[in-house]
């Protein structure tokens, strides 16, 4: 096994110990940097268990010269955005708890909102909110919310240190990737 | 694009260049597609608000090839987004939307979007968008090859104008008329016949003396029996089409309630009529241009209702309001309504004008006020902007008080109705009202007058009010298509007690803020109308429906504005 000592700043101590286990499970990655090799793991994860969908895919590909960290200013975007949904609807089950219309209107945006960079889990439960809206079940409706709220965020803390990692893996990646 | 036209050069080109306006009120999404079709080598503009979209539409000399839009949206509904851009643009529209359901794309469909894509959307279909206008261009052009070019040119010039010439054209132009809603194709023709190349649209450039002359028809036809064939046969300028002329109008319009606004309302609603008639009649998928006019008309007293406020109908709405009628509530409900969408350049001009209309609209007016909404009149200024253009009295001036306080109230009406003093004497016999308002008679007067114009044929029910000569009619169009019968827009007015009517008022408000149809708050009961109107927003008219009257016959007729008009007249 051979412990790849990217030139990129190290991680953390136990990046060895990542390449030194993911080199035996995923002998593809022999040669690209560990951090390569992190980020594709956290990103996988993030697919395998379901809180992103083939958006991101979709994302990714649109990222080229013109736009390099297109997939980044997109999700901030979304977060930005979406946490200002969040607060509204936050907001609206507390002042106008028997407005469904209102509820379900701003989720609504929201769901479309988080299909934008293929939120999955954070869809879903979007749709479930909207679900107990349409019944006018107040008390389903703040279950779910309180989901919505927890997912979009886990989602972005998960994204955020893709992201961080993604860009320490960047600049370095370009001068050391043919050499791994 | 510059070179649209499917020569074999052009058709290599093609798609690129392709010129999108994208209308999305999610950043996220509006970032992602626009890079999404930025990659498919398309010239992409964006929009996060519909406002901002037409206004862009209307105004950018660029053109676009194609719309794309998100179906919900704060400011605007996006199907109404849709029927403004077809109606006013004629460009394809695809309509996008997290949600699927087929009910939704259905209306999508109704409202004539070329397309309905779901999000997420993907970039394989954005780069397949071009076939839309493609295929757009291949039935303009096939139009153009199956007639020789003069009949195309009398065709167009003179084809869905009007019923009667509408024998000038035959069945495949009519029905390709039809499809078109007019203008454009023919601005299409026009262009192609001039200049094979492109498609571009040529512009016009209306100096002084093309403007003067084009006011001198204005004033010859009568500003409420004028349309855009009329004052082209009138104006005889070579090379003027139909379309210049119908935009130009439009255009004038706009211009005029604005000074109607600045004035104290004599004429505003005209042009935002227009407006929203057109929408209307997007609504309900034109169909010829006669009949898309009848439609118009019939929207027209829709919308009119809530264009009462600003035309004047709605002053009677006002009135109806004052008079505790639902009626003027619902106008004005209606008219807030129409206020939220109205963004929109067309309606801004209601908005300016029916201020007090938007946030009281569910305030009861006072009784010896009800008129005064629309007697603007009084003024006279009105009366003869009536004249031109049946303007109505502006509604937002006096509807500022939302019908509270009339103004200076005196009847207005009375003075507005000079033109139809008996009518409003037919009127007040036709129904025994409560006697009651003299000024309301007055102003029923003035109002009926105006609202006349489009449709309102008093009937035997006998609040019937006749409203002659639709005050700002031409958007009521409905002078036109109405008089002809097509629907009778009378309306009874009942008189509710005052408590009804507040709290019908307050439904009606509340109905119209919640929709944005035009016809929401109109609450049509003939039959007529629902021939011509789309019955969703008639059933949603109905809803708002006030009568609940003792009023003797007790049928309302759809036309908003012959609702108020009654209201008044009756209560």
């Amino acid at each position: 096994m051979a412990l790849h000592i990217s030139s990129a700043p190290p991680i953390s101590a136990f990046h060895h110990l990542l390449c030194f286990f993911f080199h035996d499970t995923y002998p593809e990655m022999e040669y690209a940097s560990s951090l390569q090799r992190q980020l594709a793991s956290m990103k996988k994860n993030l697919f395998d268990q379901g809180y992103l969908d083939e958006q991101f895919y979709q994302l990714e590909e649109l990222q080229d010269e013109s736009s390099p960290n297109f997939v980044e200013e997109v999700v901030t975007l979304f977060f930005r955005d979406s946490s200002r949904l969040v607060a509204n609807i936050d907001q609206a089950l507390q002042k106008y708890p028997q407005d469904f219309r209102r509820l379900d209107n701003f989720m609504h945006q929201l769901k479309g909102s988080a299909s934008s960079i293929g939120a999955a889990k954070m869809k879903n439960e979007c749709t479930s909110f909207r679900e107990f809206c349409n019944k006018e079940n107040r008390e389903g409706c703040l279950r779910s919310f309180q989901k919505v709220k927890k997912e979009h965020a886990v989602l972005k803390q998960k994204l955020e240190n893709y992201f961080q990692l993604l860009r320490q893996d960047g600049p370095v990646d370009k001068a050391t990737r043919s050499g791994n | 694009m510059g070179n649209p036209l499917p020569s074999s050069r052009a058709a290599e080109a093609f798609p690129a260049g392709l010129r999108v306006l994208i209308v999305d009120d999610d950043p996220t999404w509006l970032k992602i597609l626009e890079k999404m079709l930025r990659k498919c080598s398309y010239q992409v503009t964006t929009c996060s608000l519909a406002t901002d979209a037409l206004h862009i539409l209307r105004e950018r000399k660029a053109r676009f090839d194609i719309v794309i839009s998100d179906v919900n949206m704060p400011d605007m509904d996006g199907f109404k987004l849709l029927e403004h851009v077809g109606l006013e643009m004629d460009l394809p529209v695809i309509m996008m939307s997290i949600d699927g359901e087929t009910s939704r794309v259905m209306k999508g469909v109704q409202h004539g979007a070329c397309d309905y894509l779901l999000k997420p959307v993907r970039m394989k279909e954005l780069r397949n968008i071009w076939q839309h206008v493609y295929r757009k261009k291949m039935q303009e052009l096939k139009e153009v090859e199956t007639h020789s070019i003069d009949e195309v040119i009398n065709i167009l010039r003179n084809g869905s104008e009007d019923i009667e010439d509408r024998h000038l054209i035959d069945e495949t132009e009519m029905s390709s008329m039809r499809k078109r809603k007019d203008v454009d194709n023919k601005e299409f023709v026009d262009q192609e016949l001039n200049d094979p190349s492109t498609v571009k649209k040529a512009r016009v450039v209306w100096s002084v003396d093309l403007h003067q002359k084009f006011v001198n028809a204005v004033d010859q036809i009568g500003f409420d029996k004028v349309g855009p064939k009329k004052i082209l046969d009138l104006m005889s300028v070579p090379g003027l089409t139909r379309e210049n002329v119908a935009s130009h109008l439009q255009k004038y319009r706009l211009y005029l309630s604005r000074l109607q606004k600045q004035n104290g309302g004599t004429c505003g609603g005209n042009m935002q009529s227009d407006h929203i008639n057109k929408t209307i009649k997007g609504k309900f998928g034109l169909k010829s241009s006669t009949n898309v006019q009848q439609d118009w008309e019939l929207t027209k007293y829709a919308c009119t209702t809530e264009n009462f406020q600003t035309h004047g109908i709605v002053a009677n709405a006002a009135h109806v309001s004052e008079m505790n009628r639902v009626a003027p509530a619902q106008v004005i409900a209606s008219k807030k309504a129409l206020v939220n969408d109205a963004q929109l350049g067309l309606f801004l001009s209601f908005k300016g004008m029916l201020p007090s209309i938007r946030e009281k609209a569910c305030k009861p007016l006072h009784d010896e006020r009800p008129v005064m909404q629309l007697m603007q009149y009084p003024e006279q200024e009105n009366y003869s902007v009536l004249e031109g253009y049946s303007c109505l009295a502006n509604p937002d001036r006096d509807h500022e008080p939302c019908f509270d306080h009339f103004p200076s109230s005196q009847p207005l009406i009375t003075s507005a109705t000079c033109t139809n003093g008996k009518d409003m004497k037919d009127l007040y016999e036709m129904k025994p009202l409560q006697p009651a308002m003299p000024p309301m008679a007055c102003t029923i007067d003035s109002v009926s007058i105006q609202v006349k114009h489009g449709l309102v044929n008093l009937q035997d029910t006998g609040a019937i009010c006749k409203l002659e000569g639709s005050p700002s009619i031409e958007d009521c169009y409905l002078d036109e298509t109405c008089n002809q019968g097509c629907f009778p827009l009378t309306y009874e007015v009942s008189l509710k007690s005052k408590s009804d009517s507040d709290s019908m008022l307050e439904d009606l408000h509340l109905y119209s803020v919640q929709k944005l149809s035009y016809l929401e708050n109109v609450s049509c009961t003939g039959t007529e109308i629902y021939q011509y109107i789309d019955s969703v927003p008639i059933t949603e008219v109905q809803r708002i429906n006030l009568c609940e009257d003792s009023e003797p016959s007790g049928e309302y007729l759809y036309d908003p504005v012959d609702y108020s008009i009654d209201e008044y007249l009756f209560s």
